[in-house]
Parts: structure tokens; sequence; C-alpha cells
């Protein structure tokens, strides 16, 4: 590892500290990368000091700081009550040792476990080095894309949490030297194109502050399921984040999110459309989920995970269908 | 700033690249936190800051700045020791500090009310001390000797025991 200075943060405006710098949250990723050569910032700053709030907000929503801890966030009364979803995803994340050290920033800006990207002696790999090629392409990719994929990249974002905020609507409050913003979080992450080594669509000066979320009228017909190669401690190969609503037995409101699938969780927009305002029969749901897997393009090695995800779907939404909203 | 170490006032390294971990065995000589795979898949390197359970490979020392840390020392004598001995939760020893160390902290955790992934209903306040929580809130301290069965059974009798 390079030589590197520490600090920390006082506040959000002493948070912009240079392109040459890392905003540091638990480390977990972060000081993993910098041991294995990926990543060698000149200092790092710990934004760990700043906002860990997690407050109900005016509209029915929630608001959590950006330095919460997921251990925090996962067992706040507020999160498992309105968003177990939420608590359910992040939850399947990692370890309790990670979690406890792990920020809702840092979960957002993780790297992929793209097992090419972190070998920095010995792999070729687009995203850590642009224009150098990509290993993972020909290569083990068990654990790669199978939507949004370009010739560049195939690698997944590996969040568990940013799946469920992704069906929850999220958005990702940040500031920067110019001021705040707002982006959903259905457009902070970017496909990876041509550029994979552009990750999100948050500026290089900017910080996030927090993670908004608008009022969930799924609190009571929601899921949260991981299937991986192991029970738990695991990246996902696919997971599922889904809630329903129905009204009379027809889906009123229906939100599914895929994680494992792509460089960003995979909004099933198609699947959601074609199921509103149906009766969610097995046949009904699948027909969705079959639908949105129309534009995967899977590769030589992840061929399987059509099949999983459209049978984790099936057996998440039937099961919720069940579930009085 | 100083880390508090098992009580002890220490000064952080001059250098920030250094780990927690290597600063508890190669300043310290805290020897009994130990190097797995120092990537954060393991859990040997297990250790408690303000008595929430973390990974030493995977955090600075300078992070502990103004933090209490306690290791496997600060920790013992601990009941969990004695009840690993007792039901064979361990054969080579060496995941055996990070096992207790996350054991400890896990127990307190589900006195808290704290759910897991495979706690059935995440709204209720308190969660059941079972086997299959166990198991899931212990999947990041790794035995390779696979002394699993052993390691559940220990925390579970000084869980329902109440001993802690």
């Amino acid at each position: 590892m390079n030589p590197v200075q520490y600090r920390r943060a006082e506040s959000v405006e002493d948070a912009f500290p240079g392109a040459q710098w890392r905003l540091l949250g638990g480390g977990t990723n972060l000081v993993d990368l910098m041991r294995k050569g990926v990543e060698h910032p000149a200092g790092l700053l710990d934004v760990t000091g700043l906002s860990e709030e997690i407050a109900a907000s005016d509209d029915g929503g929630l608001v959590i700081g950006a330095a919460a801890r997921n251990s925090a966030v996962a067992a706040h009364p507020l999160v498992r009550r309105r968003y177990p979803m939420l608590a359910r995803a992040i939850l399947a994340g990692a370890s309790a040792q990670i979690r406890n050290m792990a920020t809702v920033g840092g979960n957002l800006m993780q790297r992929t476990r793209c097992a090419y990207f972190a070998d920095a002696a010995g792999s070729r790999c687009n995203k850590r080095a642009p224009g150098s090629g990509c290993d993972a392409i020909g290569g083990f990719t068990r654990y790669h894309a199978i939507f949004g994929a370009s010739p560049e990249c195939v690698a997944t974002h590996p969040s568990d949490m940013a799946v469920a905020l992704a069906a929850l609507d999220a958005r990702v409050n940040v500031a920067g030297p110019g001021g705040t913003r707002t982006i959903p979080l259905a457009e902070f992450y970017r496909l990876p194109g041509d550029r994979p080594d552009l990750e999100t669509t948050l500026g290089a000066d900017e910080i996030i502050v927090s993670v908004a979320m608008p009022a969930s009228p799924f609190a009571g017909a929601s899921a949260y399921r991981k299937v991986r190669d192991r029970a738990s401690y695991a990246f996902a190969l696919v997971s599922v984040a889904a809630g329903v609503t129905l009204r009379d037995g027809v889906v009123d409101d229906v939100r599914i999110a895929l994680g494992g699938v792509a460089a960003r969780p995979w909004r099933a927009l198609r699947a959601e459309e074609t199921l509103r305002g149906t009766r969610p029969t097995d046949e009904a749901i699948d027909a969705a989920i079959t639908a949105e897997l129309a534009s995967a393009e899977p590769l030589p090695g992840n061929e399987f995970k059509i099949e999983l995800v459209r049978r984790t779907t099936v057996a998440v939404l039937s099961e919720l269908r069940g579930t009085p909203a | 700033m100083d880390i508090t170490v098992n009580g002890t006032a220490v000064a952080p390294p001059d250098d920030a690249r250094v780990s927690l971990l290597d600063m508890l065995r190669d300043h310290l000589h805290l020897t009994g936190t130990k190097v797995g795979c120092n990537q954060g898949a393991c859990g040997a390197c297990t250790v408690l800051i303000d008595g929430r359970r973390v990974l030493s490979c995977l955090t600075l020392a300078a992070q502990a700045a103004g933090r209490e840390v306690t290791t496997i020392e600060g920790l013992d004598p601990h009941p969990l020791q004695a009840a690993f001995v007792e039901r064979d939760g361990l054969q080579c020893g060496y995941c055996t500090p990070g096992q207790i160390c996350a054991a400890a902290a896990m127990i307190d955790e589900v006195r808290a009310g704290v759910p897991s992934y495979v706690t059935a209903d995440l709204s209720a306040e308190s969660v059941p001390f079972s086997r299959d929580e166990v198991r899931e809130r212990m999947s990041g301290n790794l035995c390779r000797c696979g002394a699993h069965n052993g390691i559940v059974d220990a925390i579970l009798e000084v869980a329902d025991g109440s001993t802690v």
C-alpha cells in the first residue's frame, strides 16, 4: 500500500478534499482495494463523523444519514416496520462485523467484486485501467451481468441494500462545492458502455449526504430474497427485492428489483408494467418476468441466471400474493 | 487522540496505513487477535470497538482513535472460553479468539433484539436464540477445522445459561 494521509471531516463543507483523496466510510471495501493495489489515494477523509441520523420525514418517508452504519439501519424500528425489505436486504449482505463497519454512503459507493477488477497485478480490466481490455469476457463469469453489460465490461454491482433502495424509489441527496442536489437511485448508477470506469452520476467533488425514501405502501407485502453459493456471507448470484399491493385481487402496484445481474440494481420495469392490473397468478408472474428476461444477454458462464431469476421472482411474488397488504 | 486498548490508552501509529490488526499484534504484541485472510473474508481478526464486533484487518488504526478497542486479551476470562473447550468448539484453535469476540458481541445483539437475515418477523421486538439464528449470525467467522457444530453448542449453552 502506498503512503496515505488520514484526517476526519468535521462538516459536509469540509468534505471536498480534492481529486487525489477518497472519502472513507467503514473502509471495508476501500482499505481492501488499497491493499490490493487497485486504489491508491493520496489521502483518506474519514466521513463517519458526519450525519448518521435516521429520522422520519413529514411525508411519511425516512431519511438516513450517509454515515449511518448498515447494522444501525437494519436494526432501526422504523426501517423494520416501514421498510422490512430494506432491513432484510441489508441483513443479507456481508457479515455482522462488516455491517457494523460499513456506512450507507460507502455501501452505495462500493466497487464491483469482479475478480479480474481486483487482480491489479495479473488481469486486464477496463474499469480499473480504461482501454486495457477485459479478462472477464471469455473468463469465469458465474458472478457477472446478464443485463446492460457492454463489450468493455460485464461486472455487477455487489450491493444488496441498493437493490431494495431501487425497489423503494429511494433518492440520494448529495452535496458539492456548488450546492446540493438529489439523484433518484434509478439514475445514480451508470451502465458501463464504453466508460466502465465511470460508475455513478455522482460528481468527483460531490459527497452523499443522505438517502431518502418516500412513504412505502409495501410494508406488509414485501420481501428480499438472495440466492448465493453458500447460505450466508456470500455475494448474490441473483437477488429479488419485491413489493406488491392488491385491490380486489388485482395488482394495484408492484415493484421488482433484481440484484447480481447488472452494473446497477436492475429495476424490472417491463415486468412491473406487465403485472399491473392483472391477477397475479403463477402464470401471470412467470409471463411478466419472462418478458423482462427477453432483453437479457447472458454470458457462457452465467446462462443459469435466466432460469434463476425467473424461478426466484415467481417464488417471491407468489408468496407475497398471499400476504395481506 | 489516543486509542484505548483493553483499558490502556495508546497513541495511534504515525503511518496511516497501519491496520488496527497490525497495530495490535506488531506494535502492542497482543497476538491473541489472529491474521487469517487479511481481506475481510474469515473473521479471525474480529475485535470489539466500543462494544461492537468489527474486523481489525479492514480497520485502519487511525479510525479507532478516540474509541475503545477490546481484544480477546481484554475479554479474558469469559464464560465462552470454557464453553468452547467443553463443547469441542475448536480443533487447531486459530479462529477461536475471533469466534469468541464475535460470539460475545453477538449474544448482546440478540438480547438487544437486533434481527438477522433468518429472523422471520423483522418487526418483532425480541428474537429467538435458535440454532439457525446463531449459525447465520456467526457466518462471518470461518473455521477450517469444521468445529462449527461445537461452536454453536458452546454459544447456545452460554446464552441459555445467561452466564454473560
